[in-house]
Order: structure tokens, then sequence, then C-alpha cells
């Protein structure tokens, strides 16, 4: 019993540890661009939190990046979760993996997996280069901001001319 | 410009005839005086719609019966045309077709949140007519949730902030069909489906009589209506003979996917700007391309598929 146990748990890690080198190589095939981190924090262990006691208590922050508004199913997180407490620079995933922040989409595909599977494959998001070579791929942190990733409505593009010189949004 | 002038005149009206007339035509003045007619109506850009500008133009074969070495001299003789125009040093290329590539587009309307910004990035890539006219390859319609009519669609949609509630949009431009209605359209074979999937325009055979325009279902081509404004400080110099190499008065054009960068293997610009990643493009042919992936993975449909024009773009939601 104990033998099988055992067993199932070294299948178990071997399958995860495969599939965590394939996700690593398929996204490995393209560059993908480092994420832009705060040059105000960021070395953050550095910084400051290495001097400071963690406190993992779920809070709102009030002295210290009160600027950031988690819009992200706060109701069930908070920084913790994902930033991890031991090594600020890091983030760990929930199985407690530590991965830096140019691996980011390893922690949103813990969630949004069907995004996930479409980016590796170049479908969701933005692709630069060549069609049929060097692609050029982003971080989800790039185009969504990480605490509320919802995309901010934009400015359109003047519309086209009007036929016979009407006023463009009169009409229809 | 007088001289010109007296070179087409070559019949004295008093005494003229239709016999005589066509004796003139057979003999071996019909090269000088067409050529002279053209070139006069090129200098002067009033009599006539086309505009001319040598000889050689008014004489040049269609491109798909030049021969390799017509080709380089048409080549030659439109960049130095077109680098002395915009004081740029301008390549007009005539990349072939890459074998074995069918090209195809992918749109996500799930994505699409109509900022038209691929609109522009076309426009500036592709050497289009500035205003008068104004010749956009991209038509960007909105429509109410739910709906799908072409003619409730509004394209002049101009609010402060896009994506509107209860709206969605969706970017039209040439679909590259398989069985294109235009190129069967086109009395003069001045239009045709490329190798590799792309329908391309021969602006110096075309004479502007716009049948394909209106055997296009999707609003895909546009007309030159008159000389078109492309300001020299914004002329894109990679140009292609049968892309964005400029064109004249008189011309219908379209979209091309980029002739001149994909086929050299790049994204199309319309591509490359989208800031939510709606538009994917490749090879078909390929099966681990994106467009096969969304083929095979996403719900995808045609524009007007009850057509049977078969196009080349697809619509899915990502």
């Amino acid at each position: 019993m104990k033998r099988s146990r055992l067993i199932a748990a070294v299948a178990a890690l071997v399958l995860l540890g495969g599939l965590g080198l394939a996700v690593a190589n398929q996204a490995g095939d393209f560059p993908v661009d480092p994420p832009e981190l705060d040059e105000d924090y960021y070395p953050c262990a550095e910084n400051c939190h290495n001097d400071m006691d963690v406190d993992r208590t779920p809070r709102v922050l009030e002295d210290e990046h009160s600027d950031i508004v988690l819009h992200h199913a706060e109701q069930f997180r908070w920084c913790l979760d994902c930033h991890d407490a031991e090594n600020r620079d890091v983030l760990h995933l929930q199985n407690g993996t530590k991965v830096p922040f140019e691996e980011s989409y390893l922690l949103c595909g813990q969630c949004h997996g069907d995004k996930f599977r479409d980016w590796r494959a170049g479908i969701h998001g933005k692709r630069t280069g060549n069609w049929n070579g060097q692609k050029h791929y982003l971080l989800c942190a790039h185009c969504h901001n990480p605490h509320t990733p919802k995309f901010k409505a934009i400015k359109p593009e003047p519309p086209p001319a009007v036929p016979g010189g009407a006023e463009a949004g009169a009409a229809h | 410009m007088s001289k010109d002038k007296k070179t087409v005149t070559t019949v004295n009206p008093r005494t003229a005839s239709r016999r005589k007339f066509m004796k003139g035509l057979a003999g071996t003045a019909i090269g000088a005086t067409l050529a002279g007619k053209a070139m006069a109506s090129a200098g002067s850009k009033k009599s006539g719609f086309l505009t001319i500008n040598s000889l050689e133009e008014y004489l040049q074969k269609n491109y798909r019966e030049m021969t390799k070495e017509e080709k380089a001299q048409v080549l030659a003789r439109m960049e130095k045309e077109y680098s002395e125009r915009y004081g740029k040093d301008v390549k007009v290329k005539d990349t072939e077709p890459i074998d074995g590539v069918k090209f195809t587009y992918a749109l996500d309307l799930n994505r699409c949140i109509g900022c038209r910004r691929c609109v522009y990035a076309c426009v500036d890539e592709n050497n289009q007519s500035r205003e008068n006219p104004q010749v956009q390859y991209i038509k960007v319609l909105q429509f109410e949730n739910g709906t799908m009519d072409f003619e409730e669609s509004n394209r002049y949609y101009n609010p402060e902030q896009v994506p509107e509630e209860g709206k969605y949009y969706m970017p039209v431009q040439c679909q590259h069909c398989e069985k294109a209605p235009c190129v069967k359209a086109c009395p003069i074979k001045a239009t045709w489906t490329e190798d590799d999937g792309i329908v391309v325009v021969d602006y110096n055979w075309c004479i502007g009589c716009r049948y394909c325009m209106a055997a296009c279902p999707y609003e895909g081509r546009s007309f030159n209506w008159g000389d078109p404004h492309l300001p020299a400080e914004e002329m894109n110099p990679n140009t292609h003979y049968l892309g964005n190499r400029p064109r004249m008065r008189g011309v219908v054009e379209k979209c091309t996917f980029c002739i001149q960068r994909s086929r050299e293997g790049r994204y199309p610009a319309c591509v490359e700007i989208c800031p939510v990643g709606a538009r994917k493009f490749g090879d078909m042919n390929d099966p681990t391309s994106e467009v096969r992936y969304i083929f095979e993975h996403k719900r995808v449909f045609r524009i007007k598929e009850d057509l049977l024009t078969e196009p080349k773009f697809f619509y899915f939601f990502g």
C-alpha cells in the first residue's frame, strides 16, 4: 500500500516535471520581452523586504504600495498568494514552485489555462516579427496589469470621411 | 507642350476622311501618334483621366507577360521616377511567391475593440492617398450586439472611447477570395490571384472601369478618383510592384496582405499594430502555423459564405 503510493507520487512528480519542462521549452522557442519592473522598488528584497518581518495577515496596504489597486478576484486573494513571502523578487505557484518575473506566464496559466494554451500557440496576444520565422512574444503582464487585468477603453482613431463631405458622427 | 500638340495633329481637318485616317493608323505613324497623345495629356494632366508619364510607361506590358529583363527595366524606371518625385531612395521589388505557401488571415472578434489603429498603420505602410481621395483598405464596422446586418452597421462611429457598451466591431478588408469575383469581372486581366493566394492589381494595366469594385461583395477595393495625395515625408520607400508603390489617378487598389512584407516572411502592418492581438496571419499549408491552429481549434467563419467566394480571411472567437 505504502509502496504503491510512493510509486504514484514519483510518477506524478515525473509527469509534472515533464510538463513544466515542456512549457518552458515551448515558450523558450521565441524571445519574450523581459518584464517592465518598477525601478523605484525592484529589487524588492534588497531595497526593503530583507530588513522587514513577514506579516502574513491579509490586509489593505497603507504605508507602501498604496497605489496598487487589486481588482483581480480580490475577494479570494491578496499579495502573498502570488508574490513569494521569503523572496519578494520572485513569484510562486500554487504548489510552492518559485518562478521569476520573466516566467510569470506560468503563474497566470494556473487559472487561465485556455488563454495560456492559446498564448503558447501564438493565438492569444500580440505577435510581431516573422510569420515563418522568429516571432516576438510578450508576457501577459506587458498588456494586462496583473493587479487590474481588464483592458481600459481607449480613444479611437478618426473615422473615415463621409462621401459627399457630411460630418462624421452625424451619419447613420 | 505645343510641340507635342503639333505631333498629335497629323491630319488636316479640312481634307480629313475616315479612309485616310485608317490609312494613317496602319502606317508607321501609329506609335508616335498615340505616344505623343499620351504624353501630351500627361504633361497637362487635364485632358484624359488616366495619367501616363512616359512612352515606356505607355507601351508597358501586363506584368504577367513581361520577361525578366522587361521587369527589371520597368522596376528601374519606376525606382528612378519615384525617387525623384519623393526625394528619397525608393525601392520597387518584384519578390515572387514562396513555394507552397497559401496566405491566410484570421481575426478574433472577441478581442477587437474598434480602435482603428490597423486602418492608419495600413495607410502609412501602403502609401495610400491621405485625402481627396481618401483611400483606406480597412473598414471597421460597428454592430449592435446580437446583429450582423451589414446595412445596419456603422463605420463612422466616433465616441470618446472604445469599445462601447453593447457594441462589437468587425474590421473588413479584401478577403483574398479563392474564387475572387473581382478577378472574374476584370475585362482586361489587370487583377489576378497569385500562387500564394494574394489578389493583386497591375496599376499600370488597370483602365479604371471599376467592374471589379462592383463585383466585390466586401468593399475590398478602392478607386483613385483624383491624383493621390501622398506627402513625400510620409512615403514608405520599401515598395513592391504589385503592392504599395505609388498609385496614380484613375486606378483601383486594394489590400495585398502587405505583399512587400509578407513575401519576405514578415507580418502585415495591421497585424503588428493591433494593440489587442486580434489579428493573426500565416501560411495555411503549414501545420504549425497560427492560422492553422485557429482553423483546427476555434470556431471560425467567413463573411457572406453563401456567395461561394471562399475568402482566405477568417473570423473567429478566441
